[in-house]
């Protein structure tokens, strides 16, 4: 198994999913000859040419429109929205069209469409430039919305998201395009509807996704020198929400952690926390615990930055308040 | 800064006629002296982000002309600003010093803009009338048209001009807002600056017309296309847009074609996309050079005078940069303020 970096594993996805099939192609703002502003398009221009490679005008809403227009006769598009915060101009494309056109032409024309967009904070970029949006999308019926951890699993879950016949909504996070793993080198998909325990442990589960997990991990690791084990589960998936992975997780620790990125208030963590309450009650030795974003637009100032992002520390603070 | 001087004694000759668009000559020199401080701000700002002082640095090199001389040609402290993250000469022109810049870059407790939590180039001020900006493309667009719906509802004279990018123009927000302001004969200016980079993809990339000022004919407004490193051009394009206004004829689409000297951002690897030797091509039209050029040519500036603002420039911008470093950071306890109103 060859080891890469996040970025490099999408590169590769997209280029797999390229070769094997003609109706794939991609499209959004730099992603031509600029390569995509966080690189993940590398090559692609070269390889496949401008019909397949669309660098377009700076217009969320039409990339999006014209993406499901193009999916409905059949093309699969990849859409790359440079960064999360600027899906917010073409909302009305993902939520009212998108996600119900099925529904809407009584299941004979479906949207295959993917769109690609990274979210996170972490970096200075502020306010409008740094959001976990995340839960917009999950809570639309119609649209199947992902957000992995590591190289292996986004690799496997976007060729999994391009061969679906439903809009996928597939979150990347901008602090993660670095971080390396292992990626089998024969060809895999990962079901986009499946967490998966990246740690086995006893005493507590920790719950999360995108960068949520990699803190979690961090404070799995923590624990573990205090003897202490925590389960870490990687939602994978937001929508649909694998509660079955979480449930039976909780019924064996008896504790749960759960981590976001983003704001917790009707956040990821609410509805893992209501799944909880409805299907583990008689489980739970305490409270279940959350950890999220101070509930701020994020500043620029780096001290001001890194209280309001969630820390590992916060997660430790929060495991050892009940465990 | 200019390369081959007049003399220093020579001074202007009363009979020369020159055209200088109404602008008094100590007008003339303290456009001038925006233009050189943005200049070296920029160039201070580049350096600091180079060197990890500072996140990101955001560099107006090319515009300056076409920024101070749209902002001189208000009424500076009335009229409105609405600007994009690449507006910082105007943002001088408007009475912005350099130290409450460096504060904000520094992300300093005591940035007047917003105590540090808004992006670096996204200045404001309430008293100056300076909208602060957007990172969104376009969306500052229709606030502009916003404010100055306002000024006429309450029947005031002012009038706002909102700045954007070449590649601000594909965006919905664009569109909605030009056809709104003519169809309420808004007193708003529209002035695109384009500079023939949207980041990587080039203006013939972006549209399918050559001249953006055609925009403008779709929504039955003037649209009008000025050589942006022309100072006088763009400031009799932007009074005339004014007045306009003023007489309560609507909405104004000024194009200001210059070229973006500069990466797009201090974080912007742009020989992925452009040939060096454009860029060296283009640094010969520099603004700031033609301008001090035709001031020295027609005798508005000595080299003595030019020494002495080059100085005062260097000056200004070393105190700012000093005194922001080592003032103290905002305090964590603090990340929730101005969240929310009474
Ligand atoms: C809604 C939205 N889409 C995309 C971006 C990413 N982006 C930031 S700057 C930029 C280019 C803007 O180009 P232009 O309007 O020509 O202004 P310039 O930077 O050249 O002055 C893009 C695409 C964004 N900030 N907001």
């Amino acid at each position: 198994m060859a080891v890469i970096a996040m970025r490099e594993a999408l590169n590769q996805a997209l280029r797999e999913e390229m070769t094997r099939d003609g109706n794939v192609f991609v499209m959004g703002e730099d992603i031509g000859v600029f390569e995509g502003s966080y690189k993940v398009t590398a090559g692609l221009l070269k390889e496949f040419g401008e019909r397949r490679v669309v660098d377009t005008p700076i217009a969320e809403e039409a990339i999006i429109g014209t993406g499901i227009g193009a999916a409905m006769l059949g093309l699969r598009p990849v859409l790359e929205i440079m960064t999360i915060n600027f899906i917010l101009v073409a909302m009305d494309q993902v939520v009212n069209h998108a996600a119900k056109i099925r529904y809407m032409f009584g299941g004979e024309v479906g949207v295959p469409v993917t769109i690609r967009t990274p979210g996170g904070g972490g970096q200075q970029l502020t306010a409008q430039h740094s959001q976990s949006l995340e839960v917009f999308f999950a809570h639309v019926p119609g649209l199947r919305v992902v957000a992995p951890s590591t190289p292996k699993d986004a690799k496997g879950m976007l060729k999994a998201a391009i061969r679906d016949d439903n809009p996928v909504i597939f979150i990347e996070n901008i602090s993660l395009y670095n971080t390396r793993g292992e990626v089998p080198d024969e060809e895999y998909l990962i079901p986009l509807d499946k967490a998966e325990i990246k740690r086995p442990g006893r005493d507590i589960t920790f719950i999360g996704h995108s960068k949520g997990t990699l803190l979690a991990l961090e404070a799995a690791d923590r624990l573990a020198q205090e003897g202490i084990e925590a389960e870490v589960l990687d939602l994978r998936s937001l929508r649909p929400l694998d509660c079955d992975a979480i449930v039976e997780s909780v019924k064996r620790t008896h504790r749960a952690v759960l981590v976001e990125e983003g704001w917790p208030t009707y956040g990821i963590t609410a509805e893992v926390s209501a799944t909880l309450m409805e299907h583990a009650f008689d489980y739970l030795d305490a409270p279940v615990k959350r950890v999220g974003g101070i509930e701020v637009p994020m500043p620029y100032s780096k001290p001001l930055e890194n209280a309001v992002i969630p820390s590992v520390e916060r997660v430790l603070e929060a495991a050892r308040s009940i465990l | 800064m200019v390369a081959t001087r007049q003399p220093a004694t020579r001074r202007r000759r009363s009979e020369e006629m020159v055209d200088t668009a109404g602008i008094p000559p100590e007008t003339l020199l303290e456009i001038y002296e925006t233009m050189c401080l943005s200049k070296a701000m920029d160039d201070r700002v580049w350096v600091l982000a180079h060197s990890g002082e500072i996140a990101l640095a955001v560099s107006c090199h090319g515009h300056e002309a076409l920024q101070v001389a749209s902002i001189y040609a208000l009424r500076r402290g009335y009229d409105w600003m609405v600007p994009y993250y690449r507006d910082s000469a105007a943002a001088l022109a408007m009475g912005l010093t350099p130290r409450d810049m460096m504060l904000a870059f520094f992300a300093r407790r005591e940035d007047s803009f917003s105590g540090a939590r808004q992006f670096p180039n996204h200045f404001s001020s309430r008293t100056l009338n300076i909208l602060s900006g957007s990172s969104d493309i376009a969306t500052q667009i229709p606030h502009g048209v916003g404010i100055a719906l306002a000024s006429k509802m309450r029947k005031e004279d002012r009038v706002t001009i909102t700045y954007f990018g070449d590649g601000a123009t594909s965006e919905g927000d664009f569109h909605e807002a030009m056809n709104f302001a003519a169809v309420l004969k808004i007193p708003v200016i529209f002035l695109c600056e384009n500079n023939e980079y949207a980041i990587s993809v080039p203006r013939r990339k972006q549209m399918a017309i050559d001249d953006i000022s055609n925009k403008a004919v779709g929504y039955g407004m003037p649209g009008v296309s000025v050589d942006g490193r022309d100072v006088f051009a763009v400031y009799r394009a932007v009074q005339e847009a004014a007045a306009r206004a003023r007489r309560g004829e609507g909405p104004t689409l000024v194009v200001a074609n210059t070229y973006r000297i500069d990466p797009h951002t201090s974080n912007d690897p742009d020989r992925f996309y452009r040939d060096p030797k454009e860029i060296t091509e283009q640094r010969k039209h520099d603004p700031v050079l033609r301008f001090s050029a035709f001031l020295n040519q027609h005798g508005f500036l000595t080299e003595e005078q030019d020494a002495a603002i080059a100085a005062r420039v260097a000056a200004q911008v070393d105190e700012a940069t000093d005194y922001a470093r080592s003032a103290p950071q905002p305090v964590p306890e603090d990340a929730a303020l101005y969240l929310y109103g009474n």
